[in-house]
């Protein structure tokens, strides 16, 4: 616990809506106490604001304990701010001094537009679930949960993917404005275990065919997606994505017809 | 007085609920798709809830405040899920699970849905692996489990320390399944402001787009709340920071009875507060107390030494000492007293004083760095993050925060209101947890809900609506509730008074944790009677909304749901008033053992208490569910 409380400046983007014209806007802070979150900076910001007839920053946030994937800030420049494997509500204050100037955005990329201020509209991200990041089972159909063994190895492997809070710091990171590394991390998680064997192929397929279609970029593997990303989730995945993807593609060329019959 | 009947089945208490299934009506497939049934809120409950019904032929539209329905605070669970798999073959059973679950509520539970709840759990377990939730192995490639408090058996299924997260993409999963086929509608971003009655029965929500400021109106057949629970009351607590009563409260101002609302759950290990800035309390999770050894110097002189240097036989272990039984997996409710006791002894560590400690270096000791790095690696990481310590090398600090809400809106057997076609899930509703919930089972109960329970009982009570015979959503009472909404909202905006919403908030949370938290008297309790009326006058008076209604605007957002706390505050103090005994999480000092804990009064208070609305200004109606224990006996709950 510190009681040095210090000051800063945060030059914040400032939007009214989608599509109206942004800017950023230089705001103090003073008595900030380096055990404050950043996003507890930003509410007392906020009470400030209000009650200097300036209407407060809009910014998404909801668990404060990095899960929940709501919180947004690109902060100096980087998505979730300067720290490795964390989200921008666990990024404390004593991770700057007194007379820093503090540069806040929403994410940059167009599938994400700004709804306002730093907040910005994910549901791309819904969308490319809906399309198949699911395994078909029925309430009430499963078998026995110990009928069919997965091999620790493997269930790991897909906890590690499965962990993914679908936050968009992986597009906001990377050039090409790709969602990849989300996708990639859905994919493998279901296409490691058993359980998602069946829908393997029509999965990957389907969700990479909606990514496209939602206007994300192509991965031209420079990381920035897994460097930014809270869960430090691999960039590997996006391999084993692609090499899924393939052989998806080639299997289902397949498709036997019988001599005279309609193609 | 409204009329309760818990529509308990009759007969033998294993049966119940396969007589139950094999005696209700049913809904033939061809009419399902004529029938609207509104689900609010996309957490556990909300979106198995919300799958299941969709995969029956049910036209379904769910309602969620956040931006996507993977964000509910459910992901937010750590620990694990409770089921009565008996895999570890240490003698758990549906009925050892059962009457954990009835004990370690204080039996202030109904027995009936307990027991439903303890046979459901192993059918979640099967849902959730072949959804491809990543459970942790063993070797052998089959399920692992560990323990949690309250519990003698290992049966609790895990997912690292993410358990909820994994959960709730399960049932995110489902749901989206359920939107890509079209059985359900979703509305992300759209919060209920208001129940609409027709005639007595819910048919329909009025809602706000929170991004444009639209007010619409929705009808149903029915209407289905899993809209969570209401600590955020207390202003700091475990939940997130959107965590709201509004749905719950609302449909308790139109007729909805309030149950048990002065149980709230008090989680012994989170971290201790800082500052008056501080906007979140963060959860250590229970699974810790596996390997960690809660203590406290036995001299306060020592409180502020650092902790290595006092030897261990100054060293108070004092979960050990006093329930040598269950030991550091003792219950939450008795977990978190004992803290407060040692703390309010003045041998509580840290500058403040209000923290315990959580102790790893005899399990590091045992199983190496990286063993414990495996089991709790990211609540190691979580804790670093937010009080700059290595916990691998000092003990954590830590101190209760509240956690989890018991009450709810009061429900039947098959989960209705007292309001017909009102349904409540999950952690909205009062029945499964009595006065205090053991570890684990939340995720159970609200799993258990949405999968295995509502599916049945929706369509008991849709049988006996004739099908399109919902009414039409420009109907007068939709019409009205729009208005009152609508007013409201501006109402709130017009103020335009000297404080900000948070300022209410917080003063709010003071009040409730200083009469309402972790002890409570009745001189206390009459005080917090006396402020918070005050506290909401001025609030009416003097907040200052900014903005304006017809964008997103979060203070807006915030003022609501704070003008709800601030008059469900109030109930909670009244139920803890007229409560005259000590149970679970309901600790009144004036009902105590010379030892310190719980004395219920089972003459007296063996009850449910569903309180009425019975108009603005007006006392509501306390009414009253008797508990009728027929299978377990009522005792003094002993862990030691």
């Amino acid at each position: 616990m510190s009681t040095n409380t210090f000051s800063v400046t945060v030059r914040v983007w400032r939007q009214d809506g989608p599509g109206r014209p942004g800017a950023f806007a230089d705001y103090p802070v003073a008595g900030v106490n380096p055990d404050m979150s950043f996003l507890e900076m930003l509410d007392v910001l906020n009470d400030e604001l209000t009650m200097k007839g300036i209407e407060p920053v809009a910014f998404a946030h909801d668990c404060r304990e990095g899960i929940c994937g709501t919180c947004s800030l690109v902060i100096d420049g980087k998505p979730h701010g300067p720290h490795h494997g964390v989200a921008s509500c666990q990024t404390y204050m004593r991770s700057y001094k007194d007379g820093d100037v503090i540069v806040v955005e929403p994410y940059r990329a167009r599938p994400f537009p700004v709804v306002k201020d730093l907040v910005t509209d994910r549901s791309a991200f819904d969308k490319i679930q809906q399309a198949g990041g699911f395994i078909s089972i029925r309430t009430g159909s499963a078998p026995e949960a110990n009928s069919v063994p997965v091999p620790k190895e493997v269930a790991d492997l897909a906890m590690d993917a499965a962990q993914c809070i679908g936050c968009g710091a992986c597009v906001a990171a990377c050039k090409n404005s790709s969602a990849m590394l989300f996708v990639a991390a859905k994919v493998s998680h279901l296409g490691l275990l058993p359980q998602g064997q069946p829908e393997r192929d029509r999965r990957v397929l389907a969700m990479v065919s909606t990514m496209d279609g939602l206007g994300f970029g192509s991965c031209t593997n420079q990381y920035e997606c897994s460097a930014a990303c809270p869960k430090l989730i691999s960039h590997d995945f996006i391999a084993r994505m692609n090499r899924d993807y393939a052989k998806a593609v080639f299997r289902s060329a397949f498709k036997p017809v019988a001599a005279g019959a309609e193609a | 007085m409204a009329k309760l009947d818990s529509k308990v089945p009759p007969g033998e208490l294993s049966g119940k609920w396969r007589r139950h299934k094999a005696d209700i009506r049913l809904v033939n497939p061809a009419n399902k798709r004529k029938y609207e049934v509104i689900v609010v809120g996309a957490g556990l409950a909300g979106s198995s809830a919300a799958a299941s019904l969709a995969e029956m032929g049910y036209k379904v539209s769910c309602f969620v405040f956040h931006d996507s329905p993977r964000r509910a605070h459910s992901i937010a669970a750590q620990g694990g899920i409770n089921a009565a798999k008996n895999y570890q073959n240490d003698g758990d059973s549906v009925y050892r699970l059962f009457y954990d679950t009835i004990k370690g509520g204080d039996y202030r539970a109904r027995e009936a849905n307990v027991h439903r709840l303890a046979e459901v759990s192993v059918n979640i377990i099967d849902q959730c692996v072949a959804q491809g939730v990543p459970f942790a192995r063993e070797y052998g490639g089959l399920l692992d489990n560990r323990s949690f408090g309250g519990a003698q058996v290992s049966r609790t299924f895990y997912a690292r320390g993410q358990t909820g997260q994994q959960l709730l993409l399960g049932a995110y999963s489902a749901l989206s399944k359920g939107i890509a086929s079209g059985g359900i509608t979703l509305h992300t971003q759209s919060e209920m402001l208001d129940l609409v009655v027709v005639d007595g029965h819910a048919k329909g929500i009025i809602v706000r787009d929170l991004v444009t400021g639209t007010i619409t109106r929705h009808a149903a057949d029915a209407v289905i709340l899993a809209t969570g629970g209401y600590g955020n009351v207390f202003n700091l607590s475990t939940y997130a920071r959107g965590s709201n009563a509004t749905a719950i409260w609302r449909a308790y101002k139109r007729g909805a009875c309030f149950a048990n609302p002065c149980y709230t759950q008090i989680h012994p290990t989170c971290i201790p507060v800082t500052g008056d800035y501080q906007s979140k309390l963060t959860l250590m999770s229970e699974s810790l107390r596996n390997d960690g050894r809660i203590w406290v110097p036995k001299r306060k002189e020592d409180r502020l030494k650092p902790p290595a240097s006092i030897p261990e036989s100054d060293r108070d272990y004092y979960l050990e000492r006093i329930y040598p039984s269950f030991g550091n997996l003792c219950p939450r409710d008795v977990a978190s007293r004992a803290a407060k006791r040692v703390c309010d002894e003045g041998r509580g560590v840290g500058i403040s004083g209000l923290g315990v400690y959580l102790d790893f270096a005899e399990s590091i000791g045992r199983l190496g760095e990286s063993g414990v790095r495996e089991r709790y690696g990211n609540l190691f990481d979580i804790y670093k993050e937010i009080t700059n310590e290595n916990a691998y090398k000092v003990p954590m600090r830590i101190f209760p925060a509240v956690h989890y809400t018991m009450g709810g809106l009061w429900v039947d057997y098959n989960l209705m209101s007292n309001v017909p076609g009102l349904f409540v899930l999950g952690e909205a509703n009062f029945s499964d947890h009595g006065a205090n919930r053991l570890g684990a089972s939340a995720l159970m109960q609200g799993l258990g809900d949405g999968y295995f329970v509502i599916p049945y009982t929706v369509g008991d009570y849709l049988a006996s609506q004739k099908p399109g015979s919902r009414p039409s959503a420009d109907s007068q009472e939709f019409k009205t509730a729009e208005v009152e909404v609508a007013l409201t909202t501006s109402r709130m905006l017009s103020i335009k008074g000297k404080e900000p919403v948070s300022h209410y908030h917080k003063r709010l949370g003071q009040i409730m944790w200083q009469y309402c938290g972790m002890a409570r008297n009745k001189e206390g309790l009459e005080k917090a009677l006396q402020e918070i009326p005050a506290l909401r006058k001025e609030f009416w008076e003097n907040v200052h909304v900014p903005g304006s209604g017809d964008t997103m605007n979060q203070s807006l957002e915030r003022a609501g749901r704070v003008a709800d706390f601030l008059e469900l505050g109030e109930l909670m103090c009244r139920d803890a008033l007229a409560r005259e005994e000590s149970c679970g999480g309901h600790f009144r000092e004036e009902h105590q053992y010379p030892d310190g804990e719980c004395k219920r009064d089972d003459v007296n208070f063996a009850h449910v208490a569903a309180w009425e609305f019975a108009g603005e200004g007006k006392d509501p109606v306390r009414n009253t569910e008797p508990l009728n224990y027929e299978t377990v006996k009522m005792s003094v709950r002993n862990y030691k």
